[in-house]
């Protein structure tokens, strides 16, 4: 590949010729789309790029289009594709300060609801579902909520609503348990075998998981508190503005929004519509 | 129309020292916007952006997802995310896997920016103990940027200037006060 964009460069074209690799990435991700419905085209480009490149890598493949025939004719290694796309990383609690603040902040409001719906959209593999279940739970809350749990990755989904994790992690999330206002001892809530802990399952019996893309799919309920965190710095500024829209449709009047710690409304065309309530905590309020 | 637009920055080891001289050796208009990775411990809010600020007496930012990248500013990567420049010259962050155990890492940020500036950027490569930003520095001259190597006899951890000397040659090598003035001189080269 770096051969070729010298060999470009050199051939005296200007700036705005793409480059191979570029041609190749973005027939790519419209063969993703056109085949299986996945739509990562409006996705920040530069950490795109990188992920394709590194399954190229893994894949052994010589080029993007060599990947792009196999995705086509493997279903199955779209599905393998998948996992490198979507950054499956998360913890319980993670950003423990966030939790703190929501507990602190929006708990005492929401508790003024006689029943309430919570949407944790791109929850991944759970973690960030169980984090707010155990806060719902020690808050009183959990038995009237109903969690909308949502992700486009089958297989994370799937490890979600199984709620087993590796026992090396425990102890970093018991940690961040405690820092965002853990009531009891972590441990109360899962089971501990040889190498992983399994999440009390009591504690999913009001979570829902489904499959849904903040890209191409719409809104489905009404809720009370979204929260999405960590999946938008993935998007680019229109793809963002899409999300942040199925977000304040789907919000009831004066609904509740956490972003990751890195997110921000500040840049969207939705600034206006929510005010914020916890800006180091990334915590917004519907207007 | 000045031909360079934007410097990318990397240091490791012996980093906070280096960047505050060749910063603080700029002349106080340099124009183009500088962005800049240093490897330090996780932790979640790195004052670096502001330490730097005080210390410099300029304009210093941690680089935030989505923002637009601004002329006269210096912009730092925040810890625990990569630091990327998209095409449309605004910053992305992303979780990503660590890269010679760093996130932020060197390359990441040297790679995107080179996709996106292509020959109007210059990539200086500073002191450290690690082979971060090797990598990157190529793709800048791939791309038709300049590019700077902090001379390793004078650096403080040679490791990292080595690394890129193993792997290119780059348009110049020099100690820190040097490349203060070659930046200088290309930002002022305008017109
Ligand atoms: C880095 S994880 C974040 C997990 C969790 N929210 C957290 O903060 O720990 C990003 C998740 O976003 C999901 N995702 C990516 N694109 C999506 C989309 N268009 N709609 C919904 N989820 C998406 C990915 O599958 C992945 O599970």
């Amino acid at each position: 590949m770096s051969s070729e964009q010298t060999a470009d460069l050199g051939a005296g074209h200007e700036a705005r010729v793409e480059h191979t690799t570029d041609i190749e990435i973005r027939l790519l991700i419209e063969a993703i789309y056109l085949k299986y419905s996945y739509d990562f085209r409006d996705y920040s480009g530069a950490s795109i790029k990188r992920r394709i490149q590194h399954a190229l890598h893994q894949f052994d493949c010589r080029t993007v289009s060599a990947l792009q025939e196999r995705v086509l004719y493997e279903p199955a290694m779209f599905m393998q594709l998948l996992q490198y796309l979507t950054i499956p990383v998360s913890e319980m609690f993670r950003d423990p300060e966030h939790f703190l603040a929501l507990r602190r902040e929006v708990v005492p409001l929401l508790k003024t609801y006689p029943s309430l719906k919570v949407w944790v959209a791109g929850c991944s593999t759970g973690e960030e579902v169980y984090s707010m279940a155990i806060m719902l739970h020690e808050e009183g809350l959990l038995d009237r909520t109903m969690i909308y749990a949502t992700d486009i990755n089958p297989t994370s989904l799937e490890r979600a609503k199984q709620g087993i994790y590796s026992l090396e992690n425990i102890r970093a999330y018991t940690r961040n348990y405690q820092l965002a206002g853990g009531q009891s001892a972590f441990s109360d809530y899962y089971t501990a075998g040889y190498e992983h802990a399994i999440m009390d399952s009591r504690l999913r019996r009001n979570v829902t998981f489904a499959d849904h893309s903040l890209a191409t799919d719409s809104v489905f309920s009404e809720t009370q508190l979204v929260s999405c965190r960590n999946v938008l710095i993935y998007f680019n500024r229109k793809l963002q503005d899409r999300a942040f829209g199925l977000f304040h449709d789907s919000l009831s009047h004066r609904g509740f929004l956490m972003l990751g710690s890195k997110e921000t409304l500040d840049f969207s065309a939705y600034s206006d519509a929510f005010e914020t309530l916890s800006k180091p905590e990334r915590i917004y309020r519907k207007l | 129309m000045n031909r360079y637009q934007a410097v990318v920055v990397g240091a490791s080891a012996g980093g906070v020292e280096a960047l505050l001289g060749l910063f603080g050796a700029l002349p106080s208009h340099f124009a183009l916007p500088i962005m800049t990775v240093l490897h330090l411990p996780d932790g979640r809010h790195s004052q670096l952006a502001q330490v730097f600020e005080r210390r410099l007496g300029r304009m210093v930012r941690e680089g935030q997802d989505k923002a637009p990248i601004e002329p006269g500013i210096i912009y730092v990567a925040g810890p625990s995310y990569h630091l990327s420049v998209e095409r449309d010259f605004t910053f992305s962050l992303s979780q990503e896997d660590r890269v010679h155990y760093s996130r932020p890492s060197i390359d990441v940020l040297f790679e995107s920016a080179a996709d996106a500036y292509g020959k109007g950027l210059v990539g200086v490569l500073l002191t450290g103990a690690n082979e971060d930003g090797a990598k990157g520095l190529v793709s800048v001259q791939q791309c038709g940027g300049l590019t700077l190597v902090q001379d390793p006899a004078q650096a403080r951890i040679a490791i990292m200037p080595e690394a890129a000397l193993a792997l290119m040659r780059p348009d110049y090598i020099l100690p820190i006060a040097g490349l203060a003035r070659l930046l200088a001189e290309l930002d002022t080269s305008a017109c």
